[in-house]
């Protein structure tokens, strides 16, 4: 019990010390710019959580953080590091936009279900070639899924010129899905919010992934796999059979993220996609220490950034990037977490 | 005699042990002390505090009465303190003399005088008639003439004092003789020698006093003359050893394991095994005993399928398995001890019940679907931790958080919970203190004495003539020589170790 606590206050403490340290710098960079710490503070604060409608606005940015974020962290869970969620959201987009518009007369449940399923195959084969590549021969993943992001990027943007998938005009999109594909907003918080059912199927991931992780052999093989290769081999845990696994999933949760978005906020694949999502889940991986639990707290806190920080755009001199530097400044000190550890356990451990 | 080593109420605690409590040790002038103890007695810490790589919390130092500094930047060499650590610190690619000069330099500027150098390694050689190839590059010589040059190295330096820290745990019994003749030249020559080890006989035979460490303190500090290996024992557990029990009259049986002309292709270097042949059959120990680094751990990963051979076959109660994977092996009756604990054995970020669950996962009670029965394991985790002792008792601790001894429980009590027809023990009781090697090698007889098949590989001469029914002996890649027990004595297994014999 008393281990249980300490490791947990390990997984905890950390994280909230970067975060008070960066609220510190950041409080700095904001009085260099001549502003009001505070008065950001409560404006970031309002446009996150003051009304619904930032509620929701939250809560949206949010949503394919942690679907990101989860694909990022079950690939570390297994000592892989994927850093192409970002390629492999745009192909789950693409491919979830082309069956929105394309396979008609289906009710809404299963079109949906097929968008985002085969989005998430999408993604989870996107990923599945660096993890081949890795468990055949030994090639680093890191270097394969960065290089497969560009792949992506100009593969969907050569398909989205081509006729066949092109909606006539001059922006290269596709046709907007139809309405059977479409994921319903949350429209009983705020009238207009793109908030949609996208958000409950990630909180829903959540679980399974933590389920999966914590509860089931495959997960237990997983964590294996990512702590000490050797040891699960000479337990005769496959090392190569669980890093497919692991990057399929990975895979197959950005994918969904990009599904989320095409059916719950843009509607059509647009060229370039809107990106960034799946690089951010790298720092919401980290900030949430790759639990599933820890994701979808640092997911909420990522996502309050990005929609206070529009509100500070709007009523304050203070320019939005602000925003982007504070991101920037928390993902610094949460990789600084050693020496944060050290300093937060410091005096326990000279301690006799 | 005077004393030159006079050490004062040193404490030092780590952030879950205290390592050295008070610990007061004298050291006269021109001996041998044995500084005896379990692993994890604070044997080490101590010499490192003596040899400056920790800082202690408290208590001071006096070498030949003056007290040494123990701040920063203290370090041993510069007061005549020598140390040669359990793993040698060479340079592969550089010859023996640049080796021990390295550091020490004799010359100029950039000018190395070369023959200067020269001159004085030689006289050292033939004063302590230390046999040495200057010439030769490191990465050539066997692990004792690598220890040789570590005493040179030392003895280069002008030591006064000269720490060896467990040197004879990677020698053959010749070489061992060799190190101790060694040692007594140099208390001849008016040198102080404290050699740490866990082998009471060799203090028995060497030492002329021997100070006892249990958990971090001084148990007591005797002239060698006025005790014995059976008091320095029990002093060192703190309590009386059970004996090992007696080998039932068992009847061999079929084979089990069968090891038909594997080779191995080299990384680098020589070949690591070179048409290695034997059966172990029901009933039965097979030890296979060799100087470390002589194809053992190659022939572990053979077997158990972490590696492929380029030829021979494996066969597991009959079956052809040598293209079966690790999972098909350990599903056909495969259970192992590897070799190292910290990286094959245990998974140092997981807990306890993790850990004693590590490949046993799949097995139906304790997966149902693919999703892990918690109860089922939690209970098996209490059954473990009671049966083999494991201590701390608690599932939540971290594998890192075990001492080395309670990691091995963990990998045997697992290995063993699996109800194996083939164990094979590859150093088994390497690194772990008195208690958890006796609880392991009675473990290992009584698979044997249940019909099991047992490979043990070890490259303790007294372990394995202690457990085994037949002796094989591992030279440079090869099986040198298969001896009944009751041919096998030490003198003829350590030439054959040597590869003297065959």
């Amino acid at each position: 019990m008393k281990s249980n606590l300490k490791a947990a206050s390990l997984n905890i403490v950390p994280p909230l010390a970067a975060l008070v340290l960066a609220g510190a710098v950041s409080s700095i960079i904001i009085l260099i710019l001549g502003e009001s710490p505070l008065h950001i503070a409560r404006v970031m604060l309002s446009g996150s959580v003051g009304s619904m409608s930032s509620v929701a606005n939250m809560l949206e940015e949010a949503t394919p953080l942690i679907f990101t974020g989860l694909c990022v962290a079950i690939a570390m869970r297994c000592g892989l590091f994927n850093i192409g969620g970002e390629g492999q959201l745009v192909i789950g987009a693409f491919v979830s936009a082309w069956v929105g518009y394309r396979v008609g007369g289906l009710p809404p449940v299963m079109h949906i279900t097929l968008c985002i399923a085969l989005a998430g195959l999408a993604g989870a084969m996107w990923a599945l070639i660096p993890g081949l590549l890795k468990a055949r021969f030994g090639a680093h993943e890191v270097i394969n899924t960065i290089m497969l992001n560009y792949v992506a990027f100009i593969l969907a943007n050569y398909l989205v010129g081509l006729p066949y998938f092109k909606k006539p005009g001059q922006i290269p999109q596709t046709e907007d899905v139809l309405s059977t594909a479409l994921l319903p907003r949350m429209t009983f918080l705020y009238e207009y919010t793109r908030l949609n059912v996208g958000f409950v199927i990630a909180i829903a991931c959540v679980l399974l992934i933590y389920v999966l992780l914590e509860k089931t052999e495959i997960g237990f093989e997983i964590r294996s796999v990512g702590h000490n290769p050797l040891a699960s081999r000479a337990s005769g845990i496959s090392v190569v059979r669980n890093t497919l696994i692991a990057m399929a999933i990975s895979g197959f949760l950005a994918g969904m993220a990009g599904s989320e978005r095409v059916l719950g906020v843009h509607r059509h694949f647009i060229s370039p996609f809107p990106f960034g999502y799946g690089f951010a889940g790298i720092a919401v991986a980290l900030l949430g220490r790759n639990r599933p639990l820890g994701i979808l707290i640092s997911a909420l806190f990522f996502g309050a950034l990005a929609s206070g920080g529009a509100q500070v755009d709007i009523e304050t001199n203070v320019p939005r990037e602000l925003v982007t530097v504070i991101q920037a400044i928390v993902i610094i000190f949460v990789a600084c977490e050693y020496p944060i550890r050290k300093l937060v356990f410091m005096k326990k451990r000279t301690a006799p | 005699m005077e004393f030159i080593l006079d050490i004062q109420k040193i404490t030092k605690a780590f952030p879950r042990t205290v390592a050295n409590a008070d610990v007061s040790m004298l050291v006269r002038q021109g001996e041998i002390h044995a500084l005896v103890g379990e692993n994890g007695a604070g044997k080490t810490t101590l010499m490192n505090i003596l040899y400056g790589l920790i800082r202690p919390d408290g208590g001071r130092i006096l070498l030949k009465g003056i007290e040494l500094p123990l701040r920063e930047g203290y370090l041993g060499t510069d007061y005549g303190i020598g140390m040669i650590h359990q793993h040698f610190m060479l340079i592969r690619e550089f010859t023996v003399l640049e080796n021990i000069i390295l550091g020490a330099e004799p010359g100029k500027g950039l000018v190395l005088d070369r023959a200067r150098a020269r001159r004085r390694v030689e006289d050292l050689i033939a004063k302590y008639g230390i046999e040495a190839d200057l010439d030769r590059k490191v990465r050539d010589l066997s692990v004792g003439e690598e220890q040789r040059v570590e005493i040179l190295k030392v003895l280069y330096r002008d030591a006064e004092l000269i720490v060896m820290d467990e040197p004879t745990g990677v020698l053959t019994p010749q070489e061992t003789t060799g190190l101790f003749d060694t040692m007594r030249g140099l208390v001849a020559d008016g040198k102080t020698v404290i050699f740490i080890t866990h082998k009471l006989e060799e203090v028995v035979e060497v030492t002329d006093s021997v100070t006892v460490m249990h958990q971090g303190r001084v148990v007591g500090s005797v002239p060698t003359s006025e005790t014995d290996a059976a008091r320095l024992a029990e002093m060192m557990v703190g309590k009386q050893l059970d004996a090992l029990p007696r080998r039932a009259e068992v009847s061999v049986g079929e084979p089990l394991l069968t090891v038909r002309g594997l080779s191995l292709e080299p990384r680098t270097g020589v070949k690591p095994l070179r048409d290695v042949s034997f059966q172990v059959h029901t009933g039965e120990v097979l030890g296979i005993c060799g100087v470390e680094g002589n194809g053992q751990l190659e022939l572990f990963e053979v077997i158990t399928g972490l590696r492929q051979p380029q030829a021979g076959a494996i066969l597991i109660g009959g079956r052809n398995m040598t293209n079966a994977s690790t999972l098909a092996r350990r599903e056909a009756g495969l259970a192992y001890i590897p070799p190292d604990r910290t990286t094959m054995g245990i998974v140092a970020e997981f807990n306890l019940r993790e850990n004693l669950l590590l490949g046993r996962q799949r097995e139906p009670r304790f997966s149902r679907a693919g999703l892990l029965d918690g109860a089922a394991i939690d209970s098996e985790t209490a059954r473990l931790v009671a049966e083999f002792g494991i201590v701390p008792p608690d599932p939540e601790a971290k594998g890192f958080s075990f001492s080395g001894g309670n990691q091995q429980k963990i990998v045997v009590g697992r290995e063993l919970a699996r109800d194996p027809e083939i164990l094979v023990a590859c150093q088994p009781t390497r690194g772990v203190d008195i208690g958890a090697t006796r609880l392991i090698h009675t473990y290992v007889l009584r698979q044997a004495d249940a019909g099991k098949a047992v490979l043990l590989v070890s490259a303790d001469l007294g372990e394995v003539l202690a457990l085994s029914d037949r002796i094989g002996v591992m030279y440079r890649g090869e099986i040198v020589g298969m001896l009944d027990r009751s041919d096998a004595t030490e003198e003829r297994l350590g030439l054959m170790m040597a590869g003297v014999e065959r």
